[in-house]
């Protein structure tokens, strides 16, 4: 358990000392929320309908940024060649990794989204909507996104690659998270949305590690 | 002792070698020679399990190292052509955490003196990233001297390492050898005498 728990004391430790790369995909998300009543229209009620898209796609994209510092430092320096030698349990392995990340590069989003429902003139029932579906889905983001980062990470220019795999996987994610917080707008329930979120997020957990185990081992080929 | 039988590999469609066989016993250093591209550091990643071979297996005292790696793995020390120490951290986080990853208790003296023998005091506590790139190859090559292992698999051991450096690498690869453990390693510069008694295995480029 201590080895694990080592695991994660030295990924918060990298992370901090990185912290360009831990600021960059933030500074990008406030940026693109704040063009879009720019570009699109200041006017309140057009901003709260688009609101919680533009949160999700915003956050979506941040993500993307910042998804491939996961293991790409590691496959660089030959430390994940030293983590497969170490004869530690891989899945275990990946799942501190990708419980690391999801602190360092979503749990600030978690922190902003406040200031963001304001920018886009959100109700309080839809930021607690808002916040409820960021808090399910955004463990999902990590998740899936690792396998894929596992997959490209031995390739060169792999980072548009992972967009290609990611953003259409993240479809339906999107779909029930911003239906959610409509429904929230509308005063309606939402629990159905929250539910299958949450059942996508329990099905990654159980599973997304074994693939990110598989993808790196595949990776070091 | 490391059995390897029938070993196939090929990359981009390119055979490096075909119903490769070796014998390594314990005692023994095993000095592979080839020219870029022969398939060297392919056959160590082999030997190590870290790629599977077409065809062919590696048995490490009699039993498939695919079947039992952490058994094998306990075993083993691997260094590649990546060090695998974090720039961002210090010499002495990268050993600690290398340390508790491959399960060896290592007490802080010995730690320290091993970063005294490879000449790294007073810079334990810099980022490697700032090292130098032999101070960078001596950080990951002080493990050897921590983890207990009986199998050394090296793959360029020498690279950016100064006269003295190898000097004392080839020393410590003659008593590992004398004290009964196996070595494989791969160099472009021809082994001393101070690396003692060797076999040449020469691999040849396939087109």
């Amino acid at each position: 358990m201590s080895l694990y728990h080592g695991i994660f004391k030295r990924d918060m430790q990298i992370a901090f000392k990185q912290k360009a790369e831990l600021v960059q995909p933030l500074m990008f998300l406030l940026m693109v929320v704040t063009l879009f009543p720019l570009g699109v229209s200041p006017s309140p009620d057009t901003l709260q309908r688009i609101g919680p898209g533009v949160i999700w796609i915003a956050a979506i994209l941040s993500s993307l940024m910042a998804m491939e510092r996961l293991f790409r430092d590691d496959f660089q320096d030959g430390s994940l060649e030293q983590y497969i030698l170490s004869g530690m349990a891989l899945p275990a392995v990946s799942a501190v990794k990708v419980a690391a990340h999801w602190l360092v590069s979503f749990v600030p989003l978690l922190l902003l989204s406040p200031l963001l429902a304001m920018f886009l003139n959100l109700t309080v029932d839809m930021y607690v909507a808002l916040v409820l579906t960021l808090l399910l889905g955004t463990p999902l983001l990590s998740l899936i996104g690792a396998i894929a980062v596992g997959l490209t990470v031995g390739l060169q220019k792999g980072g548009v690659l992972l967009a290609l795999l990611l953003i259409p996987v993240f479809i339906p994610l999107l779909i029930f998270a911003t239906s959610a917080v409509d429904s929230a707008a509308l005063q309606l329930p939402y629990h159905a949305q929250l539910a299958i979120i949450a059942a996508m997020l329990l099905l990654a957990t159980a599973l997304a590690p074994f693939a990110i185990a598989y993808s790196l081992k595949v990776s070091q080929n | 002792m490391l059995e390897a039988c029938g070993l196939t590999c090929s990359k981009r469609d390119r055979t490096l070698f075909e119903g490769l066989s070796l014998v390594i016993n314990a005692g023994e250093l095993l000095y592979l020679r080839g020219p870029n591209g022969a398939g060297k550091t392919s056959l160590l990643r082999i030997l190590t399990a870290l790629n599977e071979p077409e065809l062919g297996t590696v048995l490490y005292n009699g039993i498939d190292i695919s079947k039992d790696k952490s058994g094998y793995y306990q075993a083993l020390f691997y260094l590649g052509h990546k060090s695998g120490t974090n720039g961002s951290l210090s010499a002495l986080d990268n050993l600690s955490f290398w340390l508790a990853q491959h399960k060896v208790s290592v007490d802080v003296n010995a730690l320290y003196d091993v970063l005294e023998k490879v000449g790294l005091v007073g810079l334990e506590d810099v980022p490697v990233r700032y090292l130098s790139a032999g101070q960078q190859r001596r950080v990951a090559l002080s493990r050897l001297w921590l983890k207990p292992a009986k199998v050394w698999i090296l793959d360029e051991p020498f690279t950016a390492l100064d006269v003295k450096g190898i000097h004392m690498l080839e020393s410590s690869m003659k008593d590992h050898v004398a004290k009964g453990g196996l070595i494989v390693t791969t160099s472009h510069q021809p082994l001393s005498e101070t690396a003692g008694k060797h076999r040449v295995f020469d691999l040849e480029y396939r087109f």
